[in-house]
């Protein structure tokens, strides 16, 4: 069986807060933070990439985890927000690591990139080895920061998370995964390279407050879990009502749910990675109880992964 | 109880408020639905009406008015 054997983060050094954003977007400082209950966005400097984002953050993991690059049999890389078509920022990182070789792999998928990422980690590890899973984003370089894009350009920031699923041991074993995507709702959340993103927020809410406890629920049912048992639900960091709504469908007290949106607005592939690492940081290294990592996003792809605590 | 009743009954819980949409009016635009309510909505008129509301009808214009809600709650049952 697989393990989640670390996590890590990177984020940029620069803090926007809604004093900064609100004149940009033609709104009251006050209003962002009701609106979206995000108080302050990471975002990147001028000259840093996604890829140098990845960097940083495969690093910290890699360094938390006291894994060496030369032992990463696989790299996957999450971004819906790449500067190109291709190639993608995996390859780079790749090389950034010194990983010449080693297979690099690009998932251009926001939001539920870094969760499929771990979902297909985990059926590979037996075949490479460590896998390190990356998501980096620069989520400010993609909206319009302007009045007309309002309601887009305030919910998100820039950042990076990693994670090495490991073949032998870790903090925790990866019992099971659900993976899902329907391509009927693909117009509702995209992003081509000549415009901004576009989001039809409503459709996106709908869905994603139906199907992420439904696939959380499925997942832990089919596990023999029940919603209380799990220790912490670690979701994409997409919105404050969302990420309650889902608690309050599984029954479950929302203080479970690692929530790190107010500092960091939603940084779509990277965010549940972020939010992993902050939560193992403070809750671990060992892991004591049952935790379930969930995401919804663009395409539409969610899903879930259930990880039990790792016999010693 | 007819339909349309029922349905105003449900906005007005999920709501709580004394609302009277006319039965064109735009939900969204008049405020009175949100995106969060929304999913309620979806929720309580399958249990009130006793269907089954597929993903692949989870589309907002098909609930924007209660005229529209009849009307999809009358094509499921």
């Amino acid at each position: 069986m697989p393990f989640l054997r670390a996590f890590g983060c990177y984020l940029p050094e620069r803090v926007v807060d809604n004093a900064e954003l609100a004149p940009m977007v033609g709104a009251d400082p006050g209003w962002l933070l009701h609106a979206t209950g995000i108080a302050e966005r990471r975002f990147a400097a001028a000259g840093q990439s996604v890829a140098e984002l990845g960097i940083r953050a495969a690093r910290d993991c890699l360094a938390a985890g006291g894994v060496s690059a030369s032992e990463v049999g696989l790299l996957m890389v999450a971004s819906g927000s790449s500067e190109r078509r291709f190639p993608g920022p995996a390859s780079v990182i790749g090389a950034a690591l010194g990983i010449p070789g080693v297979p690099a792999i690009d998932l251009p998928m926001a939001s539920a990139g870094s969760l499929f990422g771990i979902g297909l980690a985990a059926r590979l590890a037996a075949s490479y080895g460590n896998v390190l899973v990356v998501g980096a984003e620069i989520m400010s370089r993609v909206v319009h920061l302007d009045p007309t894009s309002r309601d887009t350009a305030i919910l998100f920031g820039d950042g990076a998370g990693a994670c090495v699923v490991s073949e032998r041991s870790g903090v925790a074993e990866i019992a099971d995964s659900l993976l899902a995507s329907d391509g009927d709702f693909a117009e509702a959340l995209q992003l081509h390279l000549d415009s901004p993103l576009y989001m039809d927020g409503r459709t996106v809410i709908l869905h994603a407050a139906r199907k992420l406890p439904r696939v959380i629920s499925e997942l832990l049912e089919r596990n023999e879990v029940k919603p209380a048992e799990i220790g912490a639900y670690l979701l994409h960091q997409a919105n404050l009502n969302l990420i309650a709504r889902v608690a309050q469908a599984l029954g479950v007290e929302e203080r479970k749910f690692y929530c790190n949106l107010s500092r960091y607005g939603n940084t779509s592939s990277a965010s549940l990675l972020i939010a992993a690492a902050e939560w193992w940081r403070e809750a671990g290294p060992r892991i004591e109880s049952p935790v379930v990592l969930a995401a919804f996003g663009a395409g539409f792809h969610w899903g879930a992964v259930l990880a039990r605590p790792a016999c010693l | 109880m007819d339909k349309q009743t029922q349905i105003v009954d449900i906005l007005r819980r999920l709501s709580g408020k004394p609302i009277e949409p006319a039965p064109d009016e735009s939900l969204f635009e008049s405020g009175l639905l949100d995106s969060f309510l929304l999913a309620d909505l979806v929720a309580a008129l399958e249990a009130e009406f006793s269907i089954r509301i597929p993903d692949s009808d989870l589309r907002p214009r098909k609930f924007d008015s209660v005229s529209l809600i009849r009307t999809y709650v009358e094509s499921r049952s």
